[in-house]
């Protein structure tokens, strides 16, 4: 297949495994110079995503962890105010030059630095309402005043800029329009196979069954308040290794429940199962049709 | 092609601009989807559509315009608008409804999904199409003894099978979106005041007494800003506000979710306001609170919201001792204690489940809408209610 105008190619990286169509979604936006939005299930991996995505196009990396009190402005820059007032009264440079005094926020260093870089704005679902709407002018032209010294940056390369979002609040359709969207699924038994795989690179293939079965019988269980996520069952196989459990003793209860189950309501959830003599499902066959191997 | 999927995205409700469209269009130029039709899939959602919850319609819309084939035969908005308003057609005589054919579900259903495949506009009357009032064995409001009812209320008896329901089982999994829209709703429930512990630089201030004190700092603080809204919410529970649960309890889920509110308190009641608010759903004498002392407590400031449908039997609202439940009688009648709630509390409004439609029809909802603000019970009326709550009064 033609690969056109020659731009670096995001393909994923050793120790994270991209479906075809993520990949995809990244080298839109990195050609299309577009942010990329991207949702999914927690633990699916999407802040890890920025992460990968600098190292597999050698650049580097600024984060900008969003929360309820973040202002758009931050981002930019800050005009510490208070260290110029505190100078000027006990004389500690010069008072005059207020450019010492403007501090770049990560967006603002992304734009001024002289290389290309992975700017990685995480949960952006977390600020106010209003605060992707206030960045929608600095990310359409990539460029801002800083009003107090009149100085324009201007972004020289810019920066291949990924959101994440948990979906807590909707975000604004303006700023939505100027996305390129991707909602990370979660990963079907095969993925899920090659991901354990870059974790845990010598698992026993009977255990790895056993392990999944369970794993993905639990987030069929409907009863269950928060499903188990990828990470959780990552450190779950990392307690079963450390612990030495053997395939068969998986088979009839599951151990270190703790690592999977988060929620007291859901361990009780669990315990009555056990109580009313449920048992659990051993075989592929037995987690239904879509399941089958 | 491409045309058709852009317009056939909008027609399904999708959410597509030019400005997107523009962007795959810009994509494909770059040849970025490799001239593969899975990937051109894959590159044409990442560009136009901006939520997983559009994605079901994207997959409809890409198969018809790419594959040539028909969207999934299932219940789409579309064919419930069709069939939103029953018109009302002449009875049909016993032997009009013995000469329509008995069909068995089955067969029914069949004929169902063949007959939703082939018809691509409204329809009322008539006898094959699916639509309002007629003879077809499909639709709402008919009158085949064996019919199949879409959507819409129960009225006739005969509806075997309510097809109807499969699709709102579809739409439960939507069940988190409808909380954040109305999260989105009541996050304008807010009235920000400086009020508390001084604890926030103020910067402006604290410039304006250093020069003032010639150069020697002077920090000054202020209270940080918060919202200052204390919410009562009063909810009808059981009898005729059973079929509201659903969306009852979003609003109620949302509330508690909502960590901006100063002070939020929710007590229930049925039908009718009297002497007594429960601080459960299960309305018993060991959670009753009597009303006039929620009245003594809160001051005028509380926001008031009710949540019920306000249609009951005039003589629960107007009588003494007009409450149906026999253990708690109250003396005074509801229309009173709505009238000192109305009175006590500056901002109060009342949130009706029922269609606006249906107001005016009952006698009770008439007076009680003469006391409150009515809103209807979803995400656009609660903007309304918000904004009659803490807004500029009109």
């Amino acid at each position: 297949m033609g690969e056109p105008n020659g731009f670096h190619r995001f393909k994923g990286t050793p120790s994270y495994i991209a479906s075809g169509p993520l990949v995809d979604a990244v080298n839109c936006a990195v050609a299309l110079e577009r942010p990329l939005l991207i949702k999914g299930e927690p633990g699916t991996g999407k802040t890890l995503l920025a992460t990968h995505v600098a190292e597999g196009l050698c650049m580097p990396m600024l984060s900008w962890y969003i929360k309820s009190t973040s202002k758009a402005a931050e981002g930019l820059y800050v005009y510490d105010t208070v260290q110029r007032l505190n100078d000027s009264r006990f004389g500690g440079g010069n008072v005059a030059d207020i450019r010492r005094y403007i501090k770049l926020g990560p967006l603002g260093r992304a734009f001024a630095a002289p290389e290309r870089h992975v700017l990685l704005i995480d949960e952006i679902d977390k600020a106010d309402l209003e605060f992707p709407n206030d960045l929608l002018r600095e990310l359409d032209e990539m460029r801002f005043t800083i009003i107090e010294t009149s100085e324009e940056v201007i972004a020289r390369e810019r920066p291949v800029v990924v959101v994440t979002s948990n979906n807590e609040k909707e975000l604004p359709d303006a700023f939505l329009r100027r996305c390129i969207f991707h909602y990370i699924e979660f990963p079907d038994a095969a993925l899920m196979k090659r991901i354990v795989a870059v974790h845990h690179p010598n698992l026993d293939t009977t255990l790895l069954d056993q392990v999944l079965i369970k794993f993905y019988w639990l987030r069929e269980q409907s009863e269950l308040r928060k499903k188990p996520s990828t990470s959780e069952l990552i450190d779950w196989i990392s307690a079963l290794l450390r612990a030495g459990i053997t395939p068969d003793q998986i088979e009839a209860h599951i151990p270190f429940l703790g690592a999977l189950l988060k929620k007291e309501q859901d361990a009780d959830a669990l315990q009555r199962h056990d109580l009313k003599g449920g048992r659990y499902p051993t075989r592929w066959s037995e987690l239904g049709p879509r399941y089958n191997q | 092609m491409f045309l058709e999927l852009f317009y056939g995205l909008r027609d399904e409700g999708v959410p597509v601009a030019l400005q997107e469209w523009m962007t795959m269009l810009e994509a494909v130029k770059r040849g970025l989807h490799g001239s593969n039709l899975l990937r051109f899939y894959h590159l044409a959602r990442a560009c136009l559509v901006k939520s997983e919850t559009y994605f079901d319609a994207f997959d409809r819309v890409f198969a018809r315009v790419f594959r040539g084939v028909e969207g999934t035969l299932d219940l789409t908005d579309e064919v419930l608008e069709w069939l939103r308003d029953p018109k009302n057609f002449p009875r049909l005589s016993p032997e009009e409804l013995a000469a329509l054919e008995r069909l068995t579900a089955d067969e029914l259903m069949q004929r169902f999904l063949e007959t939703l495949a082939e018809q691509t506009e409204r329809h009322d009357g008539g006898d094959r199409w699916i639509g309002t009032g007629g003879r077809s064995p499909y639709g709402h409001g008919g009158q085949h003894p064996t019919g199949i009812r879409i959507g819409g209320a129960g009225g006739g008896r005969s509806a075997m099978k309510v097809a109807g329901e499969r699709r709102f089982r579809e739409y439960r999994t939507d069940v988190a979106l409808d909380v954040r829209q109305i999260r989105v709703a009541l996050r304008r429930l807010r009235q920000l005041t400086r009020t508390g512990l001084a604890t926030e630089l103020d910067l402006d201030e604290t410039i304006d007494e250093t020069c003032r004190n010639a150069g020697e700092i002077e920090l000054v603080f202020r209270p940080p800003r918060r919202n200052d809204v204390r919410l009562l919410l009063l909810m009808d529970v059981g009898g005729t506000m059973e079929p509201y649960y659903e969306p009852v309890s979003q609003l109620l889920t949302a509330l508690h979710e909502e960590r901006g509110l100063r002070e939020f308190r929710p007590y229930y009641f049925h039908n009718c306001i009297y002497d007594h608010v429960y601080t459960q759903a299960r309305l018993i004498r060991a959670n009753a609170v009597p009303t006039g002392n929620l009245l003594h407590h809160l001051d005028e400031r509380w926001k008031v919201a009710i949540v019920g449908d306000a249609a009951m039997h005039p003589t629960e609202l107007l009588e003494p001792h007009g409450g149906i439940n026999p253990h708690s009688t109250s003396p005074t009648p509801g229309i009173a204690w709505l009238h000192r709630v109305a009175g006590h509390f500056q901002r109060a409004v009342w949130i009706n489940p029922d269609e606006r439609e249906l107001w005016d029809r009952t006698h009770t909802t008439r007076l009680i809408r003469r006391l409150f603000p009515m809103f209807r019970l979803s995400v656009d009326g609660l903007g309304d209610a918000v904004q009659a709550l803490v807004g500029a009064r009109v």
